[in-house]
């Protein structure tokens, strides 16, 4: 017999498969405005910063309302602390990606470009499908690919630890100089989504375990 | 302990029953102290606080079951429900009754067939027609989830009945002549975890059509299943809010003190 409150939890549910997928888009959005000098990408993925940080605070609210009216046990427990700290976890991923679109204006602005940018690209190909599988493992509770987000961070770290060393060789030119130290910046933001990503994938293990 | 007690009206519903500068007495004893508020009509209104706060004494006024005690006595004020003054003279204590039904801690059916306990107030109000009665206790029966459970066995003794189906079929009885308002006097105290489930339930579906007013000592139970939550102490109303706020936000400190089980 489900209780008549039921459905809040499958609310709950919802919001947060709901901040997943933009905070999922804003990084997207914003790593593509990166490595296509898309300035319209970029103004969408900081547009997005605003609807996840709201989306944060209600399922903050709606889990101690939860927790407050509904005395939950067990399973019901786990998820509502599973939910409060992934949706915090999407949420700083949410901005990593509004960061990481402010930085790749900047560069704009300054007349740089993102230029060569191989590892980054990887990077950020392997953090998306982190985002997006993490979410998805929480959604259809998939243990199995829960596991495999964690295993694919250390590949990230690996690229953000090369393209470190790649991009701080001085340069001659200062504004070169001052584009690497941005792109530093873009490559440690990626490397920060996916430890949000990996984050979010332990916190699914424990809900299921 | 706050003495102010000022008007504790209810937002964004239509209120049924209005209390003012309500004082109750037994005897010397006073009981309530200038009880001010609204009650919202098809809502759950849950009365939490300590034994003895008199949650209890108050719920009864309600469809004057304090007439039955001698020394019981309205020192002030007046309660109306759908704005008629319920203790004017005018006023039938039985005929008020019928609109403001009560379901108590114990169960108590009568020692008749399930069927007979659903019929019992229909035929006292005269009605002998075996197709309205057959109607009344099915949709009563229905109303109070209960007719799935009994419908192969309506003749058979309520004395028969789990526990928790004797409730429900309390509530099912008191259904059986249509009241507005709906008293329940800690409906759950007396039933197992499943059973007080299943009643909350019944609860939640039935303020689609009634309104609900329950006096529990359960905490989480008020938290659960009603829409505005009143706290008493010592015969005064502390707090009245929607049990949202009174739950997670609680204005008084006593409240607050109450609910976090760090009272006294």
């Amino acid at each position: 017999m489900k209780p008549f409150y039921q459905h809040e939890l499958e609310d709950l549910r919802t919001k947060l498969i709901l901040i997943g997928e933009k905070a999922n888009e804003a990084a997207r959005l914003a790593i593509d405005g990166f490595l296509e000098d898309d300035l319209s990408k970029l103004n969408q993925a900081i547009s997005l910063d605003d609807a996840i940080d709201e989306l944060e605070v209600e399922i903050d609210q709606a889990s101690v309302r939860y927790i407050t009216l509904r005395s939950p046990v067990s399973s019901d427990v786990r998820f509502i602390l599973v939910a409060i700290k992934a949706s915090h976890d999407l949420e700083r991923a949410g901005d990593e990606a509004h960061n990481i679109a402010l930085r790749a204006k900047n560069i704009l602005n300054q007349g740089g470009r993102s230029g060569n940018t191989m590892i980054i690209k990887q990077m950020s190909q392997l953090t998306c499908l982190m985002m997006k599988d993490a979410i998805t493992a929480l959604v259809e509770k998939d243990l199995e690919l829960a596991h495999a987000v964690i295993q694919r961070d250390k590949e990230v770290n690996a690229l953000h630890k090369e393209n470190f060393k790649i991009l701080t060789i001085g340069s001659a030119d200062d504004s070169e100089t001052s584009t690497s130290f941005q792109k530093v910046f873009i490559s440690k933001s990626i490397e920060r989504i996916a430890d949000h990503a990996k984050n979010l994938a332990e916190e699914v293990i424990y809900l299921l375990k | 302990m706050s003495t102010s007690n000022p008007s504790q009206t209810t937002s964004g519903g239509t209120p049924i029953i209005k209390i003012r500068n309500f004082d109750f007495a037994y005897g010397d004893a006073q009981a309530l102290f200038d009880i001010n508020m609204d009650i919202n009509a098809k809502e759950v209104t849950a009365f939490i606080g300590p034994s003895g706060c008199g949650k209890s004494t108050f719920l009864r006024c309600f469809n004057r079951m304090n007439d039955l005690i001698d020394i019981a006595r309205i020192k002030a004020g007046e309660i109306k429900i759908s704005d008629i003054n319920i203790y004017d003279k005018n006023v039938d204590a039985i005929e008020l009754r019928k609109h403001v039904g009560m379901v108590f801690q114990k169960s108590n059916p009568f020692p008749k067939s399930i069927y007979d306990n659903i019929a019992y107030g229909l035929r006292i109000q005269g009605v002998k027609k075996k197709s309205e009665l057959d109607e009344v206790v099915e949709r009563c029966l229905r109303d109070a989830a209960l007719w799935d459970e009994v419908k192969d066995r309506l003749s058979e003794s309520a004395l028969g009945m789990s526990g928790g189906q004797q409730q429900r079929l309390c509530i099912a009885r008191a259904l059986a002549v249509r009241p507005e308002i709906l008293l329940m006097d800690e409906p759950c105290s007396a039933l197992d975890p499943i059973a007080t489930a299943k009643v909350e339930e019944l609860i939640h579906e039935l303020k689609k059509d009634y309104t609900i007013v329950i006096v529990t000592h359960s905490m989480q139970q008020a938290a659960r299943v009603s829409d505005r939550t009143a706290f008493f102490y010592l015969g005064k109303l502390i707090e009245y809010g929607q049990t949202d706020q009174i739950f997670m936000n609680p204005r008084d400190p006593q409240t607050e003190a109450y609910i976090s089980g760090r009272f006294g």
